[in-house]
């Protein structure tokens, strides 16, 4: 799973008002190659929660992208849209967990794929 | 569809290790599904600008859909109930991010963030009560709340289903509606029993000009063209995505791009040692219309 996939997920648990963002927990993370398409990423990029892909990028390790949300101008910067392009699509948490940040119940990541299915009870 | 799977089994029982291996290497099944999954593309009616976009792959299988939408250079997310699906799907080495996923418990997405969704022969899955708990019209109702929530509005969502009767294809089309999407059913081939096909056509937000539902295709598989360039294929969909621009250009630019990311494919699977057929005027042709 990238983190394009994961800044859109949320845990849709029973009861659970705000399930975004899932906190990660690694146990491994692989790296693929995509080509590069800056029209994709400058419409992602208004789309992402920044705060969600800085924490996410910082716990599978990359720690390139600024803190704070860019002015929208930075979307001009090759340099900038690189560390983006690798953030959102060529970092894959390829074993580890998701975690519901309000009940803390672990969705399980396994060969990259996280098992969102939920309890009876859940839904 | 004389023995229906949906009728044997629930899907993530149904497709197992065996099914899903068997359904994923019928050369005849791969060709249907990429035909289905390029025509819900062309009925997505994406803006016709060669930028990528975030698309849904809703009961995404094997990834025999999916990779219709990433030779067409989109992004997906894919989700799927059965895991031996996915598995074959991470073999095959889908593009797109995996999720195993049941629809019918809402897709738990965040709101506005997708361009279009497509779903290939699944959606039907979701009109049996496979559990004690499951109530069809609720599971129905939780899919497409949740669908309607997460695409951006304007958004499309096109389904290939197969309803098993009326009262089905009446289910699905109300809860859609129910959920607050326009649109209706397009039925291509609607007098060949063989070629039928039906495709909900769905649009997020208020009436507009894009929720004109487009044309179906009319003729019938014998009177398809059979040769390579398969012209005549092209001239019988009338639909809105083609209205403002000459359809030749479409035609290349599309091939262009399906055969470069074959090559591109290829290349990788030589690189991995596979053994891979030669590269040559062939190669990532237009497949023709086999219903
Ligand atoms: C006929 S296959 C089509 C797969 C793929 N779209 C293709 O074109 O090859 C139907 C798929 O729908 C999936 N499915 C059925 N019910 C589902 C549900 N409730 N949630 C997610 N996927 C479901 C099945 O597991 C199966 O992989």
């Amino acid at each position: 799973m990238r983190l394009l996939t994961h800044n859109m997920l949320s845990s849709n648990i029973k009861g659970v008002t705000n399930g975004f963002p899932l906190l990660i927990e690694v146990e491994k993370v692989i790296e693929k190659p995509v080509d590069f398409n800056p029209d994709f990423l400058k419409n992602m990029f208004v789309k992402v929660d920044w705060k969600a892909l800085v924490d996410a990028s910082r716990s599978l390790g990359y720690a390139e992208l600024p803190e704070e949300t860019p002015e929208s101008s930075v979307i001009d910067s090759d340099d900038f849209l690189r560390k983006f392009h690798h953030a959102l699509l060529e970092l894959h948490l390829e074993e580890g967990a998701l975690v519901c940040p309000e009940t803390e119940r672990k969705f399980p990541v396994s060969k990259g794929i996280p098992n969102m299915l939920l309890h009876e009870d859940e839904v | 569809m004389s023995s229906r799977p949906e009728l044997k089994a629930p899907p993530e029982i149904f497709y197992d290790d065996v099914e899903a291996r068997k359904y994923t290497s019928s050369s005849r099944i791969i060709e249907i599904q990429a035909k289905l999954s390029e025509r819900a593309l062309e009925l997505l009616a994406l803006p016709d600008d060669g930028v990528p976009r975030l698309l849904l792959d809703i009961g995404c299988g094997s990834g025999l859909s999916g990779e219709t939408l990433s030779e067409n250079g989109h992004q997906w997310i894919g989700l799927d109930i059965s895991p031996s699906m996915l598995d074959i799907a991470l073999e095959r080495e889908a593009e797109g991010d995996l999720l195993l996923k049941d629809m019918g418990q809402g897709l738990g997405l965040r709101s506005g963030m997708i361009d279009g969704a497509i779903s290939i022969s699944a959606v039907q899955w979701l009109c049996n009560a496979d559990k004690s708990s499951h109530e069809p019209r609720l599971r129905l109702k939780a899919f497409f709340g949740s669908l309607y929530r997460c695409l951006a509005r304007g958004a499309r969502a096109v389904f290939q289903v197969y309803p098993e009767s009326l009262a089905q294809r009446e289910l699905i089309l109300s809860s859609a509606m129910r959920a607050g999407f326009a649109g209706g059913v397009v039925v291509d081939y609607p007098h060949s029993s063989k070629s039928r096909k039906e495709y909900l056509v769905l649009t997020c937000g208020p009436p507009s000009i894009n929720t004109e539902l487009p044309k179906a295709k009319l003729e019938d598989e014998e009177s398809c063209s059979d040769d390579e360039s398969s012209g005549d294929e092209e001239n019988q969909t009338v639909c809105i995505s083609d209205r403002h621009r000459p359809r030749k250009k479409q035609k290349t630019t599309k091939k262009g791009k399906v055969r470069d990311w074959v090559l591109k494919k290829k290349e990788q699977m030589r690189r991995k040692g596979n053994a891979v057929p030669l590269d040559t005027k062939y190669t990532a042709r237009k497949r023709k219309a086999r219903f």
